[in-house]
């Protein structure tokens, strides 16, 4: 393994150190319970918005955490969900009187980590609201599993309901807008290498060299298929077609296209992909309205790419496009 | 013969010696179908636990359980975390008090922990998960109650079944937890969760038997 690290077992709390110095005007980073909060927390009369999982998919959640976006983000060790008395802490240091949401991706452990922090809040007097995002549709037979993944929505619903929330929105309706993400994104990823999590010391799965797995998920779980590698535009093919045929967006549709490295795919080649996934959209009558071309959602260094089609309507885009101030993430202000 | 203060205390130390060999054994198990962090993140769980022990080593079983469970929650994360953090915390309601289990009380408390873990994590029988090794381990421990055998045969039996149950999981399609997005893909692996479980009811097997 190599990894610009000090040690395994260090690897979050110095990431943490390193945001607090980093982001002293943003953010404020509360040691154990662990948990990045909004520096200006708690914020009277304002809906709180928090999020958070395993670490090693930054910048989300903590490099989301600011004016615009979540209140407060709870970091778990690499790849794990974080622990109910971080989010009860968090909830707790976020609440300005109108409430929480809780944006929680869809993973067994991090909703029962979520339910137990939101009845301690709840015993506490602070209203709680939970919404969780599963937009993966790698994920088919959902009867029969623990139900589709979070993953690229994640970030736009995280971005849209703090800006709901800046705008002095109750806690139903910033948990609406949740849900309209929730009922309008879908996403689909794939990976061309593994990735290493740094206390496990070797990659999580093995893809030989001219192999690649459609359908990944960020903590490298295995997708739908394992295939020999084709080119970009084959593979982004492979991933719209499920994801527009999933809901199903209709010709006409306004939509948010979000075209997201996993960690080890540079630029260049996401710009490849965000060039033949538009061609594909606009040929399904589909018009992108706004996108986001990046690593935002990762999974380490893993090399690979999701895409993600969030259908838009005119409060979406106002949402959007409303200032946002984060390490992660910042227009407008 | 009944089951002591201190052979709680035994055990749980004895857990947590057996969690720290296990793993790298149960981290590439959850490698296979999952995400390959149940072995650190129960490692790092059960080290928590050993700091609390001498808090709570003159106090009744009941709370022995009761932290080693509070522990596990804020200190494992994953499903793991609540998972096992409310298998203890029913174990501990259940022996709430005592300073000493019969084997009727340890058979009421590892199913009161057993259906925690199923209420929390809203599995069944046969879904790939902990639940797998722990129904037939408190089945068996009930049924060794009945025919009033001693308690090392109905600890022996109990993590015999469990065992059985863990190793019943290999052919499953897993259809709660991270394992089940594999769909048909998780069969042919045993479930890490069913292996720390049975690890666990082994430990104790081997702990207490040889009083």
């Amino acid at each position: 393994m190599k990894k610009l690290i000090n040690k395994p077992e260090d690897v979050v709390i110095e990431e943490l150190e390193g945001v607090a110095i980093a982001h002293p005007d943003l953010v404020k980073v509360h040691y154990n319970p662990n948990f990045v909060v909004r520096a200006d927390a708690p914020i009277n009369g304002k809906v709180g918005v928090i999020s958070g999982g395993g670490s090693g998919h930054e910048p989300m959640h903590g490099g989301f955490v600011g004016y615009g976006m979540l209140d407060a983000a709870c970091p778990g060790a690499v790849f794990t969900s974080p622990t109910p008395d971080q989010m009860l802490e968090a909830t707790k240091a976020v609440n300005g009187g109108k409430g929480v949401l809780h944006i929680v991706k869809n993973y067994t452990g991090d909703i029962m980590n979520f339910e137990m922090a939101a009845d301690l809040a709840k015993a506490e007097g602070i209203e709680v609201e939970a919404v969780v995002t599963d937009d993966d549709v790698a994920v088919q037979d959902s009867l029969y599993t623990a139900g589709r993944r979070g993953v690229g929505s994640t970030v736009l619903a995280e971005k849209v309901c703090g800006a709901a929330a800046e705008m002095g929105r109750s806690l139903k309706d910033v948990a609406d807008v949740c849900r309209k993400v929730k009922g309008w994104g879908r996403s689909m990823g794939m990976a061309l290498t593994s990735c290493t999590v740094p206390h496990v010391g070797k990659p999580t799965f093995d893809l030989p060299e001219d192999e690649m797995e459609i359908g990944i998920g960020i903590h490298g779980e295995p997708g739908r298929t394992r295939m020999k590698v084709k080119s970009a535009d084959q593979i982004v093919e492979m991933l719209m077609e499920p994801i527009i045929k999933d809901i199903p967006y209709k010709s006409g549709d306004e939509v948010l296209m979000f075209v997201n490295g996993m960690g080890g795919t540079p630029l260049v080649e996401l710009y490849i992909v965000y060039r033949k996934a538009h061609e594909i959209a606009t040929k399904h009558g589909l018009k992108v309205v706004r996108n986001l071309i990046g690593p935002y959602i990762t999974s380490l260094e893993m090399a690979g790419t999701s895409i993600t089609l969030l259908k838009m309507d005119e409060d979406l885009k106002k949402l959007w496009d409303f200032p946002v101030l984060t390490p992660g993430l910042r227009w407008g202000k | 013969m009944a089951i002591t203060r201190d052979n709680v205390i035994s055990w749980i130390k004895a857990c947590a010696q057996v969690v720290a060999e296990n793993r790298d054994y149960l981290t590439s198990l959850d490698a296979a179908i999952g995400d390959a962090d149940h072995g650190a993140n129960m490692y790092r769980g059960f080290q928590t636990v050993l700091t609390k022990l001498p808090d709570v080593a003159d106090k009744d079983i009941g709370t022995i359980f009761k932290t080693v469970g509070m522990t596990l929650i804020s200190t494992v994360g994953g499903a793991g975390g609540p998972l096992y953090g409310t298998f203890f915390i029913q174990a501990g309601m259940s022996s709430a008090g005592k300073l000493e289990m019969e084997v009727t009380d340890w058979s009421a408390a590892l199913e009161a922990a057993t259906n925690g873990v199923i209420m929390r994590g809203k599995a069944a029988l046969g879904d790939k998960t902990m639940v797998d090794a722990l129904i037939p381990a408190v089945q068996a421990l009930k049924e060794a109650v009945e025919l009033k055998l001693s308690l090392s045969e109905a600890l022996s039996r109990s993590s015999k079944a469990a065992e059985d149950g863990m190793k019943a999981t290999i052919p499953l399609v897993a259809r709660k937890g991270r394992a089940s997005y594999l769909g048909e893909r998780s069969a042919g692996h045993q479930d890490p969760g069913a292996t720390s479980s049975f690890l666990l009811l082994d430990t104790a097997n081997k702990t207490w038997a040889v009083n």
